[in-house]
């Protein structure tokens, strides 16, 4: 273990910022591609029974009558026969109407997927969402400020910000799509990467009691990190292997939730080791200059 | 050489894997026990949507209009032949309706939300009944052939009805009675005679008997108490889901042989015992899944696969301990516990965490998001119990069963003094 992990922590705060920067610029850029979870609106999947184009699409939600429907409808053709038009919110009758017409046109219709989600429901949404992701914050600082101690359940929950924020602005910078499930896969990135710093954080809790008195916390620290290592990396290879296999063989539906989960899993893998030990060490030792200033003005 | 050790491996291998061969072999009755999991209308087509009760000043959405609504909807999706169907009421005016396996879920869902208010009226335009004059609707084929619906009327119906018909066939010619659902009209016959007995028919109309049938089960089911809008719907057809199914399935299987694999590279003997371990979890799982018949969504399937990353872990986190007081000169016996002991506060810490996000997630979560949560909760303490308590019993029946001589070379450490 010749390698100071802990001395070297400007290169990693420099690395992590390097990945989340820009995905912040461009989540104020642009924002995140919301999907209709968010948006509110009808999303039609089908298969007709002869291949088609997308202005030929195009044309039959032109004749349904529905002002603005065609111009404010974004049409995805994914094989010959296969389209995905995500629409504002429909009526049930209108987009029965729809799927009828289409039917009519192209010689038969499969629907394979149609959703609806009303603007209430992913106004609700976004408030839900937030406020969970609030919450599993808070609780976590309370745990680990019981278990540990505040400085550790700080440094976690930044740990934590890092990997939202690695994985909400890598989807930002590359417009992937988000849905509910994005929101259910960030808590479980969290959940996650807790998960590896609180096993780091227990290693060094049990080094702090058997250690000389003379050692220096970033040695300390820097033991306990090796310490660990192997099975951190363990582990995460372990969830890379299963969430490889969902990506390339697993179901298109969820591929965007297994992607962000993919993610979030190596980013938290990496803040754990690399942020939430050094930062604590970096509060650590503001506290005691602070603390030594004070005694010094007092004197 | 230990006898008592070697019998203990043996009968667990054969409790395991006729444990393995109830939950995933087919044949036999009530077996597999995988088949009792049901399937969500991801993976087997089907409808999910929510209703919102929109109240108007002469129809107020209240508790019991919503109960009302609540039974009415469950009688048209018995009619419609769905099994296991989900309908739950939401808040104070929403309703939650799943169907798995609907084959036409856009035309479901717009029987279901039909007011089905019926009308008959004269040709004053006067109501002459309604549908809560029904007792019984039944679609049928008349002697010419076309489906029609057989209504019976309760006594007070048939009380009404005979006075319009009586009125109608009073003058010349005689009068019609016009049949309204929903203010469209369905048909207009002219009244040929008095009819006491309480039996009407509608005609015209319908394109197939099953058309019929599908008045018939609105009739029957009532009327709808408030009008109801759709909130959020979701529809997957059959095809789509089986391939979701599949392809998670081998997606799955993949996944664990690369951590079987993996694991039995890198930590040797621990490794093989962790993987039956995962193997018993597996069981575990599964078991509980169809025990509390819990619905199998996609995003389940990957909770679950990700819970078994998280079983994994707490036997690496223990096993990196166990190699380490193996490494400081201890004996297997001794260092399986020490290794269990010191690595316990870890697994504990962090799973407790993981328990608590699980938490929140199902706090705030809605329906899919709640699932996924329960299937990480459950994973979650399960691989507790088998990293803590059978991994490590496992291990000291390897270890003492004195099959392999060279112990630690065999538990991954390299050079053991």
């Amino acid at each position: 273990m010749g390698f100071n992990l802990i001395r070297a922590r400007r290169y990693w705060y420099a690395l992590s910022l390097l990945v989340i920067i820009p995905g912040v610029i461009a989540l104020f850029l642009h924002g995140l591609n919301l999907g209709i979870d968010f948006t509110g609106g009808n999303v039609l999947e089908a298969n007709l029974g002869q291949p088609a184009t997308v202005a030929q699409v195009r044309d039959v939600l032109d004749a349904q009558g529905i002002a603005g429907l065609a111009v404010n409808s974004q049409i995805q053709q994914s094989s010959p026969t296969y389209f995905v038009i995500r629409m504002p919110v429909l009526t049930e009758d209108q987009s029965n109407a729809l799927i009828g017409a289409l039917g009519k046109k192209f010689g038969g219709v499969t629907v394979e997927q149609n959703q609806k989600v009303g603007p209430q429901i992913s106004g609700e949404l976004i408030q839900r969402a937030f406020l969970s992701i609030l919450a599993a914050a808070v609780l976590i600082v309370i745990w680990v400020t019981i278990r540990f101690e505040f400085l550790q359940g700080l440094a976690a929950v930044i740990a934590l910000l890092h990997d939202t924020l690695v994985v909400t602005g890598l989807f930002a910078l590359f417009r992937i799509q988000v849905d509910s499930s994005f929101v259910a896969a960030l808590l479980t990135i969290i959940g996650y990467s807790i998960n590896d710093t609180i096993v780091i954080f227990d290693r060094i809790r049990e080094n702090r009691k058997n250690v000389s008195r003379g050692t220096e916390l970033e040695d300390l620290v820097n033991l306990s990190l090796w310490q660990t290592i192997a099975r951190s990396i363990n582990t995460v290879l372990t969830v890379i292997f299963v969430l490889t296999a969902l990506l390339l063989v697993g179901g298109t539906t969820i591929k965007a939730m297994v992607l962000a989960l993919l993610i979030g899993v190596i980013s938290g893998g990496y803040s754990s080791i690399f942020n939430a030990s050094p930062l604590w060490v970096d509060f650590k030792l503001w506290e005691r200059r602070r603390r030594v200033r004070r005694a010094q003005e007092a004197a | 050489m230990d006898g008592k050790r070697i019998l203990q491996m043996v009968v667990t291998l054969i409790i395991v894997a006729a444990a393995a061969v109830a939950v995933f072999a087919p044949a036999a009755p009530g077996l597999p026990v995988i088949k009792d999991i049901p399937l969500g209308l991801d993976l087997q087509g089907g409808v999910h949507v929510v209703l919102q009760a929109v109240g108007t000043p002469e129809a107020p959405v209240t508790p019991d209009s919503m109960k009302r609504v609540q039974a009415i909807i469950a009688n048209r999706v018995n009619g419609l032949g769905v099994s296991e169907p989900v309908i739950q009421l939401q808040g104070s005016d929403r309703l939650l309706v799943d169907l798995a396996g609907v084959k036409n879920p856009d035309q479901v869902i717009g029987t279901l939300i039909k007011p089905a208010f019926l009308e008959f009226k004269n040709e004053a335009g006067q109501d002459v009944l309604t549908g809560a004059d029904l007792q019984d609707a039944q679609e049928s084929t008349s002697p010419g052939g076309e489906p029609v619906v057989d209504l019976t009327l309760t006594a007070a119906g048939a009380k009404k009805f005979d006075a319009a018909t009586k009125a109608a066939v009073a003058v010349t010619p005689h009068q019609t009675i016009a049949i309204y659902l929903d203010g469209k009209l369905l048909s207009k016959p002219r009244v040929d005679e008095e009819i006491p007995n309480g039996k009407a028919e509608i005609h015209g109309g319908f394109a197939t008997l099953q058309d019929a049938h599908n008045l018939a089960v609105l009739l029957r089911s009532g009327a709808l108490p408030v009008k109801l809008s759709v909130l959020e719907s979701r529809t997957v057809g059959p095809t789509l889901g089986a391939d979701s199914l599949s392809r998670s399935i081998r997606a799955g299987i993949v996944g664990v042989i690369a951590i079987f694999l993996f694991m039995l590279l890198y930590y040797r003997m621990p490794g093989l015992v962790a993987d039956f371990a995962l193997i018993i979890y597996t069981l575990i799982m599964v078991g509980i899944f169809a025990a509390l018949r819990v619905t199998l969504t996609l995003p389940d399937i990957a909770g679950f696969l990700l819970s078994v990353g998280i079983a994994v872990d707490a036997n690496v986190i223990i096993f990196e301990r166990f190699r380490e007081e193996l490494r400081s000169g201890r004996s297997v016996r001794s260092a399986i516990d020490a290794g269990f002991k010191r690595g316990f506060t870890a697994v504990f810490d962090s799973n407790a965490t993981t328990l608590i996000v699980a938490a929140v997630l199902y706090y705030f979560g809605t329906g899919e998001v709640k699932g996924f949560a329960v299937t990480l909760g459950l994973g979650i303490l399960v691989s507790l119990f088998t990293a803590v308590v059978i991994t490590r019993w496992l291990l000291h029946v390897t270890a003492e069963a004195g099959l392999v001589k060279n112990n630690k070379i065999f538990f991954g450490v390299e050079g053991g003094r």
